[in-house]
């Protein structure tokens, strides 16, 4: 055992090497330090401030939208922004339908593309992921930044496209052929936006993968991986093997607009009473299958890291381990291989036939098996805890029922004589965002409460964060809740004016109201998180470097770890598992990994 | 601090991180490349007609494409197994002509796309035409994309073989098997496209 090695790091050791590690910083200059630099923890920060600034912007699109599903065809009230959106979009404050399609289309490509997912695996998993697995940076530290300008100018493409003669893409995020084949410019500005967030995620999937498999810290065998690092790397797998499909499938739209094939067109298309000039020929379920063989994965993409933030804070927040650790790792393996093959049950309305319908129907039923696994085991996970309740552990308590609620709504939806009910309702609009929105943000706004004193030095205020917490939690389920009823109800999603003239949307019509209101609070609730986070760099309450009193490697790293490959002051060697909190016989309460005493 | 393992294999793994990850890249391109074919498929057992590739398509012209790229693949082998066997100039040949190959099998595409476009043949005249110049012309990418890696380690980037023998000779594996996969995909559409 390599005695002269490493110990859980003291304060004093950090010290004594900080100035050697901090001389090299000094050599490098402004730009290549802090905008062009390779080191995982500044691309992490990155990845956050943009994909932060995302979310927030695909809210505001959502909340517009809010406005003329409460009150549909009404005059919106703030003269300025009807002035900036200008006549071709909100003429005398009243929204077209053509900008409120736009609206649709980008909230869910900004949400999901730019915002989520670039938090979830390009933010935190940059940053965590080498602290947790005890090396110095990710495998290919520039294939790393070119990951996230791939990412910026795509985003930056699809921001541009609201600018195009004809506004943004319209055709919903799913951008379904033929519609979206013969849409305005917008379309292929999206696609090709499209283009450079895959070979983004393609760069930083390959690049976690093989960080993962080779960069581990002696002695952290696979089964000693913290389940963050896990899900990260299953996740990893599905970026990597199912964005190229949705490539080639924006490969072949592409050409469909701009050299006139015919893939997704099918012979005989008339367009608006006008026979189209196209050769025809082609299939417009194809674009479906391609499309949704993304992006089934992609909403696991879009869970698996936010179980793992889960795990990570209900570990440490309820000092005891994991409860059932490997099943939730073999289910989460299995999960990622299933995930490829349910994708048909989003096209269970399509007509492709019973016996595929079955088959769809069946996998669904099975992929649903891990996920409860997983969820199962966090709930136990706090039977017999000492919780703590901090913030981060109310965002991660409050994910749990959240995310609960959002799968057991998708039962139905994945079987299909119940889903041609559903399917085109308000319905799905309320399970998918339970899953992703209370679910998936919620598990993200704990991982920034419980990460900020690794980055920062500073705890986030824990009165302003309650304060975030309760509100968001309040109003969220003021907006999604409604659209389970409304969706029974049979009310249709996509509708311009929210279903007004529908004889059966008339007795739920009067929710829209409510939830536009909540989703408008939901905005104001957000405000102490934005004062909290910048407050907090400067004047939040000190934290030492292991801020919660956490076993991973992450927090035996020093606070803001130095850039330029020196994330440890010592190597760190690992001798146990990742979770051993209130180990029988040791008086401090929880044991690190690196720590080599008693084995 | 330097990256482990960007030289030498990690015990118990047995790989170099850059072998590892050229592997991941080629498991999406073969999703990408998947995803094309499967759609050839698709729209081909959907389709009430469907030519065959032999009427519409010079075979002699595409056979003498393979034989150029099964060729390139081999002198991008014996262009590594010099390295390994230290001989700098050898390797400048073999890379040398592997780039030349690559070039003469873009230049025959070049005839038979001309060809066709003399013919007022182009991707928006069927679904078989757009196809085959979708799957032709990603691959045609893929190749120059391999011109421009080669074409780097056989001039500029060769100056890493003083200092670090080994890493360059681990660059230049990795580029080699990117380009076998080039090459593998050509196997795939030769049959696919132009025999059946």
């Amino acid at each position: 055992m390599g005695l002269t090695h490493d110990k859980t790091t003291s304060p004093v050791e950090v010290a004594a090497r900080a100035p050697a590690l901090h001389a090299v910083d000094h050599e490098m200059n402004f730009w290549r330090k802090y905008v062009f630099s390779t080191d995982h923890k500044v691309i992490g920060l990155w990845y956050g401030f943009t994909s932060l600034l995302f979310l927030l912007f695909g809210f505001t699109l959502m909340m517009l939208m809010r406005w003329q599903l409460a009150y549909p065809g009404q005059e919106f009230p703030w003269k300025w922004l009807n002035d900036f959106l200008g006549a071709e979009r909100m003429p005398d404050g009243i929204m077209l339908p053509e900008f409120y399609n736009q609206l649709g289309a980008m909230h869910g490509t900004i949400m999901v593309f730019m915002g989520i997912v670039p938090l979830a695996v390009g933010a935190f998993g940059n940053y965590v992921i080498p602290l947790q697995i005890g090396t110095i940076d990710m495998a290919f530290p520039k294939i790393n930044m070119a990951s996230y300008w791939a990412y910026f100018t795509g985003g930056l493409t699809m921001l541009v496209s609201f600018f195009v003669p004809g506004g943004a893409a319209n055709s919903g995020w799913t951008s379904y052929a033929p519609l979206s084949v013969i849409a305005t410019m917008g379309q292929t500005m999206w696609l090709v936006g499209m283009v450079f967030l895959i070979t983004s995620s393609l760069l930083g999937s390959i690049n976690f993968i093989v960080t993962i498999i080779q960069l581990r810290a002696k002695g952290l065998t696979f089964m000693r991986l913290p389940f963050f690092v896990w899900a990260q790397f299953v996740t990893s797998f599905l970026l990597l093997l199912a964005f190229p499909p949705l490539e080639a499938a924006g490969v072949m739209q592409l050409m469909d607009r701009l050299a006139g094939t015919s893939f997704f067109l099918p012979s005989g298309l008339v367009v608006s009473g006008v026979p189209a000039q196209v050769s025809g020929g082609g299939s417009p379920l194809l674009w479906q299958h391609l499309f949704w063989f993304l992006a089934h994965p992609e909403v696991y993409v879009l869970i698996l890291p936010a179980m793992g933030i889960v795990a990570e804070v209900i570990a440490n927040n309820t000092r005891k381990p994991l409860w059932g650790y490997k099943s939730m790792v073999y289910s989460v393996i299995f999960l990622g291989f299933m995930s490829f093959i349910v994708w048909a049950h989003h096209m269970f309305l399509t007509g492709m036939g019973t016996a595929i319908s079955a088959f769809f129907q069946t996998t669904t039923m099975i992929i649903s098996i891990p996920s409860v696994i997983i969820l199962s085991a966090l709930f136990i996970s706090l039977w017999g805890g000492s919780i703590r309740f901090t913030t981060p552990m109310l965002f991660a308590l409050a994910f749990l029922p959240m995310f609960g609620i959002g799968g057991l709504t998708g039962l139905p939806l994945g079987l299909a004589p119940p889903d041609i009910h559903l399917h085109d309702t308000y319905y799905v609009i309320g399970h998918f965002h339970y899953v992703v929105a209370p679910g998936t943000i919620f598990a993200l706004f704990a991982g920034i409460y419980y990460w900020y004193p690794k980055v920062t030095g500073r705890k986030l205020n824990d009165a302003l964060g309650k304060l975030h917490f309760w509100t968001s939690f309040i109003f969220i389920n003021g907006v999604f809740m409604p659209m389970f009823i409304q969706g029974l109800a049979g009310m249709s999603r996509r509708l311009y004016d929210g279903g007004a003239q529908y004889a059966h949307a008339q007795g739920v019509f009067h929710l829209n109201e409510f939830m536009s209101i909540s989703a408008w609070c939901l905005g104001l609730a957000q405000i102490p998180f934005i004062i909290n986070f910048f407050w907090s760099i400067k004047k939040g309450k000190k934290a030492p470097d292991n801020a919660w009193e956490a076993t991973t490697l992450e927090w035996a790293a020093t606070t803001s770890p130095p850039l330029a490959h020196g994330n440890f002051a010592v190597v760190p060697e690992v001798h146990r598992g990742p979770y051993e909190y209130s180990v029988p016989g040791h008086a401090k309460g929880y044991v690190p990994q690196n720590d080599h005493a008693e084995e | 601090m330097e990256i482990p393992y960007t030289v030498t294999a990690r015990p118990d793994t047995g790989v170099f991180n850059a072998k590892l990850g050229i592997w991941l890249f080629l498991a999406s391109e073969v999703m990408l490349f998947g995803a094309l074919f499967s759609s050839y498929v698709l729209l081909r057992v959907g389709a009430e007609t469907w030519p065959h590739g032999y009427d519409l398509l010079n075979v002699p012209l595409a056979t003498l494409n393979t034989v150029i790229l099964i060729s390139s693949s081999v002198t991008m082998v014996m262009s590594w197994a010099s390295l390994m066997m230290r001989n700098l100039a050898k390797y400048k040949r073999y890379m040398g002509a592997t780039i030349l190959l690559a070039l003469a099998f873009l230049c025959v595409k070049f005839f038979e796309y001309g060809a066709k476009f003399e013919h007022h043949l182009y991707p928006s005249t069927n679904t078989f035409y757009a196809i085959y110049f979708t799957l032709t012309g990603l691959h045609g990418l893929h190749v120059v994309g391999g011109i421009v890696v080669n074409t780097y380690f056989w001039g500029p980037g060769s100056k890493m073989w003083r200092a670090e023998p080994e890493r360059f000779t681990n660059r230049v594996e990795v580029a080699g098997l990117y380009w076998h996969f080039v090459d593998l995909v050509w196997i795939f559409l030769f049959p696919v496209l132009y025999l059946l």
